[in-house]
């Protein structure tokens, strides 16, 4: 039976993902001509791709220093923080500990503060106060990898809170019972039951890390540069090359199209703090 | 077992860390603003300043305009957010083919990074090349150029955020909607309650505390703004789009003067947390009253 309302409904929401998806199809028209083609009456249809902004990207060295930066800070801080979230939510959960409700609310507050009030402090003791002899954890990966724990381990521990607590007490008592260990009863009974929960924390902690760039930009200056400082340099530093421009944009919003399809219920969870489940 | 012990041991590395690298700074920056430090002046080390640089601050025209532009930004766009996504959320909650489809496009530019959609909104919106000025131009004969016009800048950069950021809005007022009760709906409308009624005394009521949070959540996020504008304006034309987070960035880096930097920095954190208690405060007590009814 055909309803109107479905069909109205239909025809509105294809016109709303229409604005939604312009301005992404729009950069990777520009990340797909050349540059002679670029300026003048705007064509939205392309008629062949000009791959050079991507090749021509892709082999540059600055660039591939940038990817691989950024690619090592996301991957170590996902695990870094998804490991530490889960031995911190497993405590608060299952341990008597004195406070621990004022712990877990301070633990959060810590990603309510704004990133650009921190931007001097951090500034200050990474290039003065953090250094052993010669070595500044200012312009390192580590520098950065342990940084965004700030705002990536509040989150984890919000969402594997629920999830832990979600598993029953009885099943890690029993075992204790039996004698296994912590770390048994950490690897064998919780790690898989949580899986779930836990791949979500990953996924999301890891594209917060790789898209965050006020402290990549302030943090670092030639070593550990990351992505979206590159993108970054492209409006600052170059007379603007608009073209390879948007391929890079590309390429930094690449991971987040992979895993959207895979977290996208999670995300209101993630971005509201728990507030509304998605 | 030990088992105060273990727990601790477990929750230590979480505590370092976040010790380390969110109260350190904390603490740092709140000396730092009782000092005069500029790495460039003539005499770069700190001295002890008192309240001097809080004393500028209440003075620095700069500063209070660029509150009172975030202030501004913030309106616009929470609110703007809060109308668009509730009437979102409201066609996104009945039936009909490829919902999941659209909601997955619907939810695409949340996850994309700040930096990457304020590159695609200076894509659009450059002259000569983005399609934004060519069409105002060749339609409605509209001079359309953010680099020179205070306003239009302005409410470009509320237009991207609305992009940017109304899905959230939408994903968390669908959720809400969908876990109403249905009783008093019905017995509104075996009242002979009109439209508006219902919305106004059934549906307000009960969305209140997500709508709440989500104003909440957007607000917070909403003054903290920096990377989009940063791509798409770089905080011009003049200072115009130059909200809190790139005018403590323009204190601190191109004038290092860190003395000075510091303060603004936790004034800012402060004028935050106030209107987060504000909020919070809001919150509660309409808890508490819905509680007592």
């Amino acid at each position: 039976m055909f309803k109107p309302r479905r069909g109205i409904n239909l025809l509105f929401w294809c016109g709303a993902s229409l604005v939604t998806l312009f301005p992404i199809y729009w950069m990777f028209v520009i990340s797909a001509k050349s540059r002679a083609e670029l300026f003048g009456r705007p064509s939205f249809i392309l008629d062949s791709i000009y791959w050079q902004n991507y090749i021509e990207t892709l082999n540059n060295p600055t660039f591939q220093k940038y990817m691989f930066n950024s690619i090592v800070v996301a991957t170590s801080n996902s695990f870094l923080v998804t490991t530490l979230a889960l031995m911190a939510t497993y405590a608060l959960s299952r341990f008597p500990l004195v406070g621990k409700e004022n712990i877990f609310f301070w633990t959060i507050t810590n990603r309510m503060a704004p990133p650009a009030v921190f931007l001097l402090p951090l500034f200050l003791l990474y290039t003065q106060a953090f250094s052993i002899g010669e070595w500044r954890l200012y312009d390192t990966r580590l520098g950065l990898i342990l940084l965004y724990c700030v705002f990536n381990l509040p989150f984890a521990i919000w969402i594997l809170r629920n999830i832990i607590d979600g598993i029953p007490k009885e099943l890690d008592e029993a075992a204790l019972v039996d004698g296994a260990s912590l770390w048994q009863v950490m690897t064998r009974i919780i790690l898989p039951l949580a899986r779930p929960g836990l791949a979500v924390t990953a996924i999301l902690t890891w594209v917060f890390a790789w898209n965050e760039y006020l402290f990549a930009a302030t943090l670092t200056s030639v070593d550990a540069r990351t992505i979206t400082t590159g993108l970054a340099e492209f409006v600052t530093v170059t007379g603007t090359n608009w073209g390879l421009m948007a391929a890079t944009a590309m390429l930094t919003l690449l991971p987040a199209l992979i895993f959207l399809g895979l977290v996208q219920k999670h995300i209101v969870a993630g971005l509201t703090f728990g507030a509304v489940k998605g | 077992m030990n088992s105060q012990k273990t727990g601790w041991l477990l929750l230590a590395p979480t505590l370092v860390i976040l010790f380390i690298f969110g109260v350190v700074p904390f603490l740092y920056v709140l000396v730092t603003s009782f000092v005069h430090w500029n790495a460039f002046a003539a005499d770069p080390t700190p001295h002890f300043a008192g309240v001097d640089n809080y004393r500028q601050l209440v003075f620095d025209d700069q500063f209070i305009f660029s509150i009172w532009q975030t202030a501004r930004f913030a309106f616009f766009v929470v609110l703007s957010e809060l109308v668009l996504g509730y009437m979102l959320a409201r066609l996104m909650l009945s039936d009909f083919p490829f919902k999941g489809l659209f909601r997955t496009i619907h939810a695409l530019p949340l996850m994309v990074a700040p930096i990457a959609v304020g590159a695609t909104w200076r894509l659009l919106t450059v002259p000569g090349l983005g399609p934004l000025p060519y069409f105002l131009d060749t339609f409605f004969g509209y001079d359309y150029r953010i680099g020179s016009f205070a306003d239009q800048a302005f409410f470009t950069t509320v237009v991207m955020d609305i992009w940017h950021w109304t899905p959230l809005v939408t994903l968390t007022l669908l959720a809400a909607l969908s876990s109403l009760p249905k009783e008093p709906f019905e017995q509104a409308q075996i009242d002979g309650a009109s439209r508006f009624q219902i919305f106004w005394y059934v549906t307000l009521p009960f969305l209140r505390p997500a709508i709440l949070a989500t104003v909440f959540i957007r607000m917070m996020d909403a003054l903290r703004t920096v990377d989009e504008i940063w791509m798409l304006t770089g905080g011009g034309p003049a200072a115009t789009t130059r909200y809190i987070g790139l005018y403590i960035w323009r204190v601190v880096f191109p004038k290092t003067d860190y003395g000075y930097g510091a303060a603004v920095s936790l004034v800012t954190l402060f004028l935050t947390i106030v209107l987060c208690w504000l909020l919070y405060v809001g919150l509660v007590a309409r808890r508490g009253q819905k509680s007592v009814n």
